[in-house]
C-alpha cells in the first residue's frame, strides 16, 4: 500500500514540519513576485470585458499568470477556441520542460498526485526546489524532507497566487498602472534563475538563449520562448562537449 | 450579450485549465518511466534557465517592441541592482528580489522614471 503524500502522520512528522516551514519561509521573497503578478492579472481580467463569474473561475482554475494575461486579450476578441489553445500550449513549453525534472521527483507516487503536484508547481516552485534538493531519491519517491519542503514552496506560493489574483479582480480601480508590478514578476523570475547558472556550460547556453529571446521577442505567441529554449538545447549540446562535461 | 460572457467564455477557460494541467503534468502522466535518449535528456539540463531568462530579457530590453532608446530607465536600474546584490550576497533570492524592487520603486514613484 503507498500512502498517500497528505496522510495525517506526516503532520506529526517533526523533518516534515520543519521542511515545510523551511518551504514557506524560502518562497517568501519569491512570492513578492507572484503576489505582483497575480495582482497585475487580477487587474487585467477585471479590465478585460470578460464577465465576472467567468473571470473567477479562470482566476480560481487555471492558475498560470503568463497564458492568463495573453488569453484575455484573445477572448475578449472572441478568437477561435483552438488559437487559445495553442498560445497557452506554447506559453507554458517550459513546464513541460520541468515535467522531465518532477518525473525524476515524484515517478514512483501514484498518477493522481502526480498531476496534482505537478499542477501547484509554477516557476518560483520549481527554482528553489531544484536548488534546495538538487539529487532525487533513488526510490522515485519523494523523501518526507522534500514532500514537506515541497507543499511548504507550492502551498504558499498558490495562496499568494489566489489573494492576490482576487484583490486585483476586486480592487482594479485602486491599483495604479504606474507601480509597474508587472515588473516586480519580472526580476522575481531574474532572480530565481541566477542560482541556476551553475556551471560554464550553462551560463554559456543561458546567455545564446537570452540573445535568441531578444532577437526573435516580436515572434507572436511567446514563440521567441521557444526559439529560446531550442537555442539553448543546441548551445548547450555544443558547450557540454566542448568543457567535457559528463 | 457579450460574446465573452457566454458558453464561448467558458469552454475558452477549460480549455486553459486542459492546457496548465497537460503542458505541467507532460511527463508525470505516463506510469511507465518515459525512456528519453542521452543526448535529450542532456541537452534538457539547459532548458529551464533559459525559458526563466527567455521571459525576463525582452521585459527589460524592450519597450513596445523596441530597445530602449533612453538609459534613464527605471527598470535597468533595477536589474542592475538586483544583480549587484545578487554578487555580492551569492543565493540571497529574497534579497535580491527586494533590492530590485526598491530601486523599481524608488526611480518609478519617486523620480518618475518610466
Amino acid at each position: 500500500m503507498r500512502r498517500p503524500f497528505l496522510s495525517s502522520p506526516r503532520l506529526n512528522d517533526p523533518a516534515w514540519r520543519r521542511e515545510f516551514r523551511l518551504g514557506c519561509r524560502d518562497i517568501r521573497g519569491p512570492a513578492l513576485g507572484t503576489l505582483a503578478m497575480g495582482l497585475v492579472a487580477g487587474v487585467a481580467m477585471a479590465k478585460s470585458g470578460v464577465g465576472l463569474g467567468v473571470i473567477l473561475g479562470m482566476s480560481l482554475l487555471v492558475f498560470a499568470s503568463a497564458s492568463q494575461l495573453a488569453c484575455l486579450p484573445l477572448m475578449a476578441a472572441g478568437a477561435p477556441l483552438w488559437v487559445i489553445a495553442a498560445t497557452a500550449c506554447v506559453l507554458n513549453l517550459r513546464f513541460v520542460v520541468f515535467s522531465v525534472s518532477w518525473r525524476r521527483y515524484f515517478g514512483g507516487h501514484v498518477r493522481p498526485q502526480r498531476v496534482l503536484l505537478s499542477y501547484l508547481a509554477g516557476d518560483p516552485v520549481y527554482a528553489q526546489f531544484v536548488q534546495r534538493h538538487p539529487v532525487p531519491s533513488p526510490t522515485g519517491r519523494a523523501t518526507v524532507a522534500q514532500q514537506g519542503y515541497f507543499l511548504g514552496l507550492a502551498l504558499t506560493n498558490w495562496a499568494a497566487w489566489h489573494v492576490a489574483s482576487l484583490a486585483g479582480i476586486f480592487l482594479a480601480d485602486a491599483i495604479p498602472t504606474a507601480w509597474g508590478l508587472r515588473f516586480v514578476g519580472v526580476l522575481a523570475l531574474l532572480a530565481l534563475a541566477l542560482p541556476m547558472l551553475t556551471d560554464r556550460a550553462v551560463r554559456c547556453s543561458a546567455l545564446a538563449a537570452a540573445t535568441v529571446a531578444l532577437a526573435t521577442a516580436s515572434w507572436p505567441m511567446g514563440l521567441n520562448v521557444v526559439a529560446a529554449i531550442a537555442t539553448a538545447f543546441v548551445a548547450g549540446l555544443w558547450a557540454d562537449r566542448h568543457w567535457n562535461l559528463r | 450579450m457579450h460574446a465573452a460572457h457566454g458558453v464561448y467564455a467558458w469552454l475558452a477557460v477549460l480549455a486553459l485549465v486542459g492546457v496548465t494541467v497537460l503542458t505541467r503534468s507532460f511527463f508525470l502522466l505516463p506510469d511507465r518511466e518515459p525512456h528519453l535518449p542521452g543526448w535529450l535528456r542532456q541537452g534538457l539540463r539547459h532548458a529551464p534557465v533559459a525559458a526563466l531568462l527567455a521571459m525576463v530579457v525582452p521585459e527589460v530590453f524592450l519597450s513596445n517592441g523596441h530597445l530602449l532608446a533612453d538609459w534613464r530607465d527605471a527598470r535597468l536600474f533595477a536589474v542592475a541592482a538586483a544583480l549587484l546584490y545578487y554578487l555580492a550576497r551569492r543565493n540571497d533570492v529574497t534579497g535580491t528580489i527586494l533590492v530590485g524592487t526598491a530601486t523599481l520603486m524608488l526611480l518609478r514613484l519617486g523620480l518618475g522614471w518610466p
